[in-house]
């Protein structure tokens, strides 16, 4: 019940008046409720858990997290220390 | 009776004119052996499988000799939908047990048809379904020889259940079997899978889903000559229905007492299909496939035989996913993708079903 | 798949892996609150691959596995009465109620439907005016909104045959009361990152520094669960007690607010039986009184029921995190996701069923 997966918008339309969209998974196509995500718009990607988006997924936090663990080996070697942005840095007694 | 029983825009070939009758639905006159079941044979089986054994309509068909040992196989189907992308029931009926014989090696001949009718079935489906047995027996290469046809009273059977057992002659001296496997052969899948499977699924969860999926139902014959003809180390050949690549794998693991290891990165999947994995939660190695096949070879024959196989427009996407292995005997085991093996079990029941 | 195949890269779990190994000093206990979380943990088999000083322990975020055998009988006496579609989540159907589960129920001729939305449900309830639609609404946070606007939605079309059989769920509540326990030996939390999509992360704060805990919020991809537990290493090593959130490219710190919005309007928070715990305060939702018409519940009398777990089954037990799947008897055996003693073992969220489903092979 806690699975979610990451799909594209490529439509939006009403249904019984509720905000509905088609979400594409690689080629599958399913309908999903957005009445909880009101502000997305075609292009994004949302989550969708039981028929329903429940966020839409941040590309750029997303991106960052790649680009930490892509410059990841560098940075170590540099610093010697793990840095996340937003993370504690590693403290250690 | 759903909508999936009309006749569906994506069917493809032309469609022959509806035979004219006095009805639009299928009677219990049908198959109670009077005038109406011979309207039925006359008008709507017999101009689609016409031939001289079939023609002399005597209870049975009388075959010649045949030229060496027989494979006999049999098979009912009562998938739903009817109709899905790809193919039909009338497709699955064919290449299923054209499939099934052939998996010996034999060259598939001659095919029965059983059919068992719910009253009030549309003549249109049950004509669109006979035109699809039609083109998949020609495609195929078989001859459909015999034949029955049953109706039930409303709510007896589901719309249709279709049996077909089919007769082929195996090559003089050929014994595969999961029996002869040995550590070192390779596990060769011929192409992508849970196709027919996810797409008969992402069918039946109708208009939420659209999946461009569509199944795999084929007849392999062909493409097993091509593959008995590069090389005389086939230890076995199985097509992976119900149950999927898990069951066929674990069949072998079993009649052969050996160990297999695959690694499943290396099983092909459509994106697509992936997709839909994820989202219904399903293992794509427990689903069904209805045009692929499974091979066990000898290690030195493999990279002949994927040759030979990607040759085929059955096999294009072949591919070695595994091997026989000393350790684990009757275990089959999967490497993921952090390297880690872990143990693949015989799927359980129920997970997809009526799915052929 | 995009945002989902990235976080099952191969190399970078290494990446991350190895960093774990660098950070681990001392020995830590952590626990994965979400089943979600122990199913890819278990599938990909990072366990095997963590230091041996870190111990990790399955919770209890298993909505299927925690639904009181009540809630289960109830659900297949209100299936098996006439006139009734009773629609559930398919992981629901093999769920060993007193006596007999919904699979069974239906094979006797009761209509029982998979959906994979409540929106189906309610779909089913238009389609079929002369039956009584019934849905099965088990969860956690992540569920309670999708499960607010079927009613909401029923109750905007003035459907009168569509109701819900509520079960739902909350998990900061669980988690207090794991860390109440005497038994409890946890250290740091990874929590559930969909549930924390919908509720935001205020309440774990507030838990981490009362009980002084850090928690990571994590997605539930195995590269998403190694990155938290990571954070969560720091964090313990350092002595420090916060709430850090790893799964940032979803879970925003005031989690969905029109989805908070719906579920307050529908539902109210009531003390709630988990099967297994006990009953735990404020850690579950109710229908409230103005939507009454579509509980389940309340519309389908079926009466006291008695129930009577299998004596073997420690599901309960699993679900503290104070048993491994493979410490019990029947694991296996007696116990199979075919022929299960607890709903640990049939749901897709239940660890033993990760533990029967990914059995490593040494």
């Amino acid at each position: 019940m806690c699975l979610a997966i990451p799909g594209k918008l490529v439509e939006i339309f009403a249904e019984g008046g509720l905000k509905m969209g088609r979400l594409d998974y690689d080629g599958t196509i399913n309908k999903v409720c957005l009445e909880y995500v009101p502000e997305i718009v075609i292009g994004q990607y949302a989550l969708v858990h039981a028929g329903f988006a429940i966020t839409i997924l941040d590309e750029e936090e997303a991106a960052h997290s790649f680009d930490a663990w892509r410059e990841f080996n560098n940075i170590r070697e540099k610093e010697g220390a793990i840095t996340f942005d937003n993370r504690p840095g590693k403290v250690r007694d | 009776m759903s909508d999936n029983d009309q006749v569906p825009s994506w069917s493809g070939a032309p469609v022959c004119p509806l035979p004219l009758t006095n009805h639009e639905t299928v009677q219990l006159a049908h198959g109670s052996g009077g005038r109406m079941s011979a309207e039925l044979v006359a008008k709507f089986f017999q101009p689609r499988f016409s031939n001289p054994y079939l023609d002399r309509l005597e209870d049975q068909a009388v075959l010649p000799r045949p030229a060496g040992r027989l494979a006999f196989s049999t098979d009912t189907f009562v998938v739903d939908p009817l109709f899905f992308p790809g193919g039909s029931i009338g497709d699955l009926a064919v290449n299923g047990t054209v499939n099934d014989v052939c998996m010996s090696g034999a060259t598939p001949l001659y095919l029965s048809v059983g059919f068992v009718l719910e009253e009030g079935l549309p003549l249109a489906t049950l004509h669109r379904i006979l035109l699809d047995m039609e083109k998949a027996a020609g495609q195929a290469g078989v001859t459909v020889v015999t034949g029955d046809t049953k109706v039930v009273p409303r709510g007896s059977c589901d719309k249709i259940f279709i049996n077909t057992s089919g007769i082929g002659v195996i090559p003089e001296g050929l014994a595969l079997s999961a029996a002869s496997l040995e550590v070192g052969d390779q596990i060769i899948i011929s192409g992508t899978v849970a196709d027919h499977g996810m797409a008969v699924m992402t069918c039946r969860q109708g208009l939420s889903f659209h999946a461009g999926i569509t199944s795999d139902t084929a007849p392999l014959s062909s493409l097993i000559s091509e593959m008995l003809r590069a090389t005389g180390a086939i230890r076995t050949l199985r097509d992976p229905t119900r149950g999927g690549l898990a069951a066929t794998l674990n069949e072998f693991a079993g009649t052969s007492g050996k160990g297999l290891e695959v690694v499943r990165e290396l099983i092909p999947l459509r994106p697509e299909v992936a997709a839909a994995c994820e989202i219904l939660g399903i293992d794509p190695l427990n689903v069904a496939n209805e045009g692929k096949l499974v091979a066990v070879v000898a290690a030195d024959a493999a990279a002949g035989l994927l040759a030979a196989m990607r040759h085929h427009p059955l096999g294009r996407e072949a591919v070695v996913i595994g091997e026989v292995v000393a350790s684990h005997p009757g275990l089959v085991a999967v490497k993921n993708a952090m390297g880690i093996l872990q143990i693949l079990e015989m799927p359980l029941g129920e997970q997809l079903p009526r799915i052929c | 798949m995009k945002y989902l195949s990235e976080y099952r890269d191969p190399q970078v779990a290494r990446q991350i892996l190895a960093e774990i190994h660098r950070l681990t000093t001392r020995p830590w206990v952590v626990m994965e609150v979400c089943g979600g979380q122990t199913h890819a943990i278990v599938r990909s088999g990072i366990d095997q691959l963590l230091p041996k000083e870190i111990t990790l322990v399955h919770g209890p975020g298993c909505p299927v596995c925690v639904t009181p055998l009540e809630t289960i009988d109830q659900a297949i006496a209100i299936a098996a009465s006439p006139g009734v579609i009773f629609c559930s989540f398919g992981d629901m159907l093999r769920v060993p109620g007193s006596s007999r589960d919904l699979l069974t129920a239906r094979s006797a001729g009761a209509d029982v439907r998979i959906v994979y939305s409540p929106l189906e449900a309610l779909q089913l309830a238009r389609e079929n005016p002369a039956s009584q639609v019934v849905f099965l609404a088990i969860g956690f946070e992540t569920t309670a909104p999708g499960n607010a606007m079927a009613i909401i939605q029923a109750e905007r079309e003035g459907l009168e045959n569509f109701s819900e059989l509520v079960c739902q769920v909350l998990v900061p509540p669980a988690l207090r009361a794991l860390l109440a326990s005497p038994a409890n030996l946890v250290q740091g939390y990874l929590a559930a990152g969909h549930v924390c999509t919908i509720t935001g992360l205020d309440e774990y704060w507030e838990i981490a520094r009362s009980q002084r805990v850090p928690i990571v919020a994590t997605g539930l991809e195995a590269n998403d669960i190694l990155e938290g537990l990571l954070m969560l290493i720091e964090l313990l090593e350092a002595g420090r007690c916060e709430v850090l959130n790893q799964y940032s490219r979803s879970v925003r710190p005031g989690g969905n607010l029109p989805a908070r919005a719906a579920v307050n309007k529908v539902f109210e928070v009531v003390d709630q039986k988990w099967r297994g715990i006990g009953e735990l305060p404020g850690s579950g939702l109710k229908i409230r009184q103005e939507y009454q018409n579509f509980d389940a519940a309340q519309r389908f009398a079926v009466g006291k029921i008695k129930v009577a777990e299998p004596v073997e089954c420690i599901s309960g037990l699993i679900l503290q995190g104070l048993k491994r799947p493979d410490a019990c008897g029947a694991f296996g055996s007696r116990c199979t996701p075919e022929k299960p003693l607890g709903a640990t073992m049939v749901s897709s969220e239940g660890a033993c069923a990760a533990y029967y489903l990914y059995k490593p092979l040494n």
